[in-house]
């Protein structure tokens, strides 16, 4: 009774973290590098927990990220469902790839959540944004394994336990 | 780790009805978005959740602050003594500056109610800390710690020791949103000090520096120039510093000069930023006077359209691009 409570509260906890981590703000230095870490934890989410990440689950994360951020709502929740949409279409195969096929892939899939995060601010009138702006999908993609594995740790821990 | 394969994720082929569910998904997302542009839904989902989102704000805040604060009790003691020696410096030479100006604005003041004018050097400014919180705007905005309680209204200009920092563009409770001059859709009227040319400042899209457009080919403008608030527009108050002209070379276009200027406000180390409360004073056209004649009842119905009443306008109302609506700003 109490264990799937604690996975689903385990499961609330990292997606607030990665809120948080997302409003957190770095040194000036690093500030383009910055990684979207509601991507990230979602996509771990969507790999490792069959049925736990919804299409649902993923607008609603978007809307409230899009509340906090305030720029368009609707902004992140379009790009999350996007992502969690392609990982839920090739689970299976993304579960069967060595962690650095997973890694390109997971690059591929943050990538393609820039454009489309660049294609809304255009036609929403924004200007275009400074190269180093593209350094963030390769730092997540950089940090993925590292993210994977401490969740994975983390979650195999709470489940003995 | 490996799992037995079911229905619901296969290899290959992907069911028609989670396309379905994604493209009503998107399209929701869509919808928000257009919605959101035109009517403004974010500011009035954010004002009734700011209960939620300003302890998130100052929860996110916290590691900078404490980064901050470990800087300090980590300082030693040299640098501290040195910084507190030059602080103690810098106030010596303000105070001495201060003291002569005095007379002057003294002066100054005799002089204005002579001319019957209410131009006042004197500012009424409250102090805000400025949260550290990354709203992902490619850095173009700051949060502060004051909000609608302490007085805050939308469009207040933001200054700090240097210069012109920007305006307030969002209010919520306890906090508000600071747009910086720099960011692409801020426009700011300024005047070159040495020359007088009146032009207006765009924000840049590397987010650091000051766009000035539309020069014209004859303005006396040159590198080293310093560029103050014109107020014109009747946001900014006048003869605040606003940067320093970088480079000048014409614009591609060749029909005007292309300038341009490093901000002087310390756009990327604020901590500490004034909000000013008097208004700019309005300059510009004066209010049209009311058409004198009798009460628009008595007047003849027919010829009352030769007349042309025209409504009174706001004194110094802002040009278009001088004070844009925060609905274009929000980006």
């Amino acid at each position: 009774m109490s264990r799937p409570h604690a996975g689903n509260w385990w499961f609330g906890g990292t997606l607030v973290l990665s809120l948080l981590l997302m409003l957190i703000p770095l040194p000036d230095a690093l500030e383009p590098s910055k990684p979207y870490w509601p991507a990230l934890v979602l996509l771990y989410w969507t790999l490792e927990s069959e049925g736990r990440v919804t299409l649902g689950l993923a607008f609603v994360l978007g809307l409230v990220a899009d509340v906090l951020v305030g720029m368009v709502l609707g902004e992140q929740a379009l790009r999350l469902c996007a992502l969690v949409f392609i990982a839920t279409r090739f689970r299976a195969r993304l579960r069967l790839f060595p962690m650095w096929q997973l890694t390109a892939a997971v690059l591929a899939l943050l990538l393609n959540d820039r454009l489309l995060l660049l294609i809304v601010r255009m036609l929403s009138g924004g200007s275009l944004p400074p190269a180093s702006w593209w350094l963030s999908p390769v730092v997540g993609a950089a940090l993925w394994p590292f993210v994977f594995l401490l969740l994975d740790d983390l979650r195999v821990r709470a489940r003995i336990q | 780790m490996a799992r037995t394969r079911d229905e619901s994720s296969p290899l290959f082929a992907g069911n028609p009805a989670g396309t379905l569910r994604l493209i009503m998904y998107l399209a929701l997302a869509l919808v928000l978005m257009v919605l959101d542009q035109r009517n403004g839904w974010l500011w009035a989902v954010r004002n009734s959740a700011a209960l939620v989102v300003e302890p998130v704000y100052r929860l996110a805040g916290l590691p900078s602050a404490g980064v901050r604060m470990l800087a300090t009790a980590f300082a030693d003691r040299q640098s501290l003594t040195g910084q507190n020696q030059r602080l103690r410096e810098d106030l010596l030479l303000a105070n001495a500056k201060l003291n002569r100006m005095a007379a002057v604005a003294e002066q100054n003041a005799h002089l204005k109610q002579l001319l019957d004018t209410s131009h006042s050097l004197e500012l009424k400014v409250q102090l805000a800390h400025v949260i550290g919180v990354d709203l992902g705007a490619f850095r173009y905005r700051l949060t502060l710690s004051l909000g609608a309680r302490d007085g805050v209204t939308p469009g207040q200009p933001v200054i700090d020791a240097h210069g012109v920092l920007g305006q307030v563009s969002e209010v919520l409770p306890t906090t508000s949103v600071v747009m910086l001059i720099t960011d692409p859709t801020h426009a700011l009227p300024v005047v070159v000090e040495r020359t007088g040319v009146r032009t207006i400042a765009y924000g840049s899209r590397d987010g650091s520096s000051l766009t000035l457009p539309d020069l014209p080919l004859a303005a006396n403008v040159r590198a080293g120039d310093r560029l103050l608030t014109s107020g014109i527009g009747g946001r900014f108050p006048s003869g605040f510093p606003a940067g320093t002209i970088r480079s000048v070379q014409p614009a591609p276009g060749g029909a005007f000069l292309l300038a341009q200027a490093t901000p002087a406000a310390d756009m990327d180390r604020a901590d500490d930023v004034l909000l000013l409360h008097d208004l700019a004073d309005p300059q510009g056209p004066p209010a049209p006077e009311k058409p004198a004649g009798p009460p628009a009842d008595l007047a003849p119905a027919s010829g009352s359209g030769a007349v042309g009443h025209v409504p009174p306008e706001r004194a110094g109302a802002a040009p278009a691009a001088a004070a844009r609506p925060t609905s274009g700003a929000r980006l």
